[in-house]
């Protein structure tokens, strides 16, 4: 297994490097990654601040200001610094997206696996359950969920992973399906190895390929629509560095003064552009292994 | 077929069962006090609160609550939504028009140019087309659908005054509510032609000119996709090079050969899209101040206006398997190796 792991990933490498746009990808999120992990650097929290993913604010002025030398993104409504906001909110994008993408899929494997190896009424009552979750917008249930468990930056992620998991399911389902009429998971059955053994030590690891694919570009999606219930206003609390809610504060701000009509498009377009880089990042990272690991395509 | 059509229907009351008591049961994980408070607004009513949770038995057990929710349903009445102000029927009568209007909007430049681009794009594979058609499918998925909104409102309405946020103008808004003004069908571009009001018709076409481009935008990434790695898929088979081989044009086996083939998993794709554009482009209509029914059940969902998500619920839930089931009749018309049994 650890040859065979080591050979695939030379391979994938050696893929990767043909491809400039997946390298572009690659930078685009060892850039972010970096920015989250020097954040206490690049933007130093206030001495005495007791949750550093609050973004200060520079007075009360409702009005934005322009990006200065002392806020090098300007400030956005109610004066809360964008660079301080942007810098920590990676860090929160990070959270959102990495949370989302492993609950999902552990439960999307769960449930997937289960239903594909044993068949029958249990698969049956598991995926009419994950239709029943995919018949509705995903939006609307993600919404629903938030508002009824209260909003909060934890309860988006329980949203977010509760209508993401199917897609997951499906997708290990089949992949379970036809794994496991190969003579390997029968030759593990002849030599007695339990049905637990069998799902977890050969069938998965077996099936997991096209799911890292789509994991990889789920995570940018994740964060576009945890974007978007910030957005509804149903994410963490005001002056949280959170870029979907920076993106909500620049709404009433799409027009400047009489004269000068873009006077504030600092509020939208910096919150906006790391977003747009960062799930850019994720997707291009996604083609690329898609690309990779589809071997109609080698 | 019609056993086929008449199957999969079956199967829609049981989507909706299992829909609706998935929302009800999330719903009744609050207190009654909070399912009732939308209808107390002043706190000196509080002594009214008890009197709604006794009067709507908020407090009865689940199966109760629920059993007597479908026999209302049953009986034709979806409840009163509080956001719209008004009954969930004549609420969805109001809103699902516009939302249709908008949605068609945009789904037709997404087909055309979707499928152009995606076909575009594997017959010129690994040229600068198709690097500038990915790079085009790439940036829309990426891009926030409120971002994207925002920027186009700040440029077009904010700066060049073109084109307005809302459904109408004033001006329309007077004509429409003036008497003299049959509403047919709910779509104002329909309707304002059927009365002769061209006015208002361009009205609201400028209207829907940003959220239909940005719905665009946004949703044709993935069409472009599709079709792409559908027609690469067909352009390396055999019987493409019997086509060459023979002389053909290249535009007939492209456009009639290859393309015929990769039309099913686009005609997937396209289904689940419009499904989508129909089911309430919630962030879009949101943006856009577009008095939809993604805007309307944002507002609901967010207000704890039950009766209001419910009335949605069901709406997008039929709207689902009925798209599922039309995409499935569309394979059977241009394939006519599918057969249903």
């Amino acid at each position: 297994m650890s040859d065979n792991f080591k050979e695939f990933a030379a391979d994938t490498w050696k893929r990767l490097k043909r491809r400039p746009l997946s390298l572009v990808g690659l930078a685009l999120i060892a850039g972010f990654s970096s920015v989250a992990i020097f954040a206490p650097v690049l933007a130093p929290p206030e001495k005495n601040a007791r949750d550093y993913y609050l973004i200060p604010q520079d007075g009360y002025s409702p009005d934005p200001v322009r990006p200065s030398a002392k806020h090098f993104f300007g400030t956005t409504e109610q004066q809360f610094d964008l660079y301080y906001g942007i810098v920590w909110g990676t860090r929160t994008a990070f959270k959102i997206g990495v949370a989302v993408v492993f609950v999902s899929i552990f439960v999307g494997i769960l449930i997937g696996g289960v239903g594909g190896y044993y068949g029958g009424w249990v698969d049956e009552v598991l995926m009419r359950f994950t239709d029943v979750i995919m018949a509705l917008p995903s939006i609307i249930l993600a919404v629903v969920i938030v508002t009824v468990r209260g909003p909060s930056l934890f309860n988006v992620i329980v949203a977010l992973a509760a209508v993401s998991w199917p897609t997951y399911a499906r997708l290990i389902r089949g992949d379970v399906l036809s794994v496991k009429q190969r003579e390997f998971v029968l030759a593990a059955r002849a030599l007695g190895a339990s049905d637990r053994r069998i799902l977890f030590r050969h069938v998965i690891p077996n099936s997991i390929y096209p799911v890292i694919v789509v994991a990889s570009l789920d995570t940018g999606a994740i964060v576009l629509s945890a974007a978007a219930l910030s957005f509804l206003g149903l994410g963490a609390p005001v002056g949280y560095a959170d870029w979907g809610q920076l993106i909500a504060m620049s709404r009433n701000w799409i027009i400047g003064a009489s004269g000068s009509p873009l006077d504030y498009w600092h509020t939208v377009a910096f919150p906006g552009g790391a977003i747009f880089l960062f799930v850019l990042g994720w997707n291009l990272l996604g083609d690329a292994f898609r690309d990779i690991l589809d071997p109609r395509q080698k | 077929m019609a056993k086929f059509i008449l199957k999969r229907l079956a199967m829609l009351p049981l989507v909706l069962l299992g829909v609706t008591l998935l929302l009800f049961g999330l719903f009744n994980s609050l207190s009654p006090e909070m399912r009732a408070s939308i209808y107390v607004k002043d706190p000196r009513q509080l002594a009214a609160l008890d009197e709604v949770i006794r009067k709507y038995g908020l407090n009865d057990p689940f199966h109760k609550q629920y059993s007597r929710w479908i026999g209302e349903v049953l009986s034709g009445n979806l409840g009163y939504s509080e956001t719209a102000k008004m009954p969930v029927t004549e609420a969805i009568a109001a809103f699902f028009p516009a939302t249709i209007e908008l949605s068609v909007m945009a789904f037709i430049p997404i087909m055309v140019l979707g499928v152009w681009l995606g076909t575009v794009s594997a017959v010129h594979r690994d040229k600068w087309i198709d690097h500038v058609s990915r790079f085009i499918s790439i940036t829309g998925y990426s891009l926030p659908s409120f971002v994207l909104g925002l920027l186009l409102l700040m440029v077009f309405y904010g700066m060049l005054g073109l084109f307005p946020p809302g459904r109408y103008s004033l001006a329309s808004d007077l004509i429409i509510y003036g008497g003299n003004y049959q509403p047919y069908t709910g779509m104002v571009l329909v309707d304002s032609l059927l009365n002769g009001q061209p006015g208002v018709f361009v009205d609201a076409l400028r209207h829907l000119v940003l959220p239909a481009a940005s719905l665009t935008y946004i949703t044709m990434a993935l069409l472009v996709r599709i079709t792409r790695s559908s027609m690469l898929e067909e352009l390396g088979k055999d019987y493409v090079r019997t086509a060459r081989a023979k002389g053909l044009p290249e535009n007939i086996v492209v456009n009639v050969h290859a393309r015929r083939n990769a039309w099913i998993p686009v005609i997937t794709i396209a289904s689940i899209l419009f499904v989508q554009l129909l089911g309430g482009v919630l962030i879009t209509e949101t943006v856009f101040a577009y008095p939809g029914i993604g805007r309307w059940v944002a507002q609901a969902a967010v207000q704890l206006d039950i009766p209001g998500v419910m009335g949605v619920a069901l709406l997008t839930s039929t709207l689902f398997v009925l798209g599922n089931l039309a995409a499935d009749v569309c394979y059977a018309l241009v394939d006519p190796r599918i057969r249903f049994q």
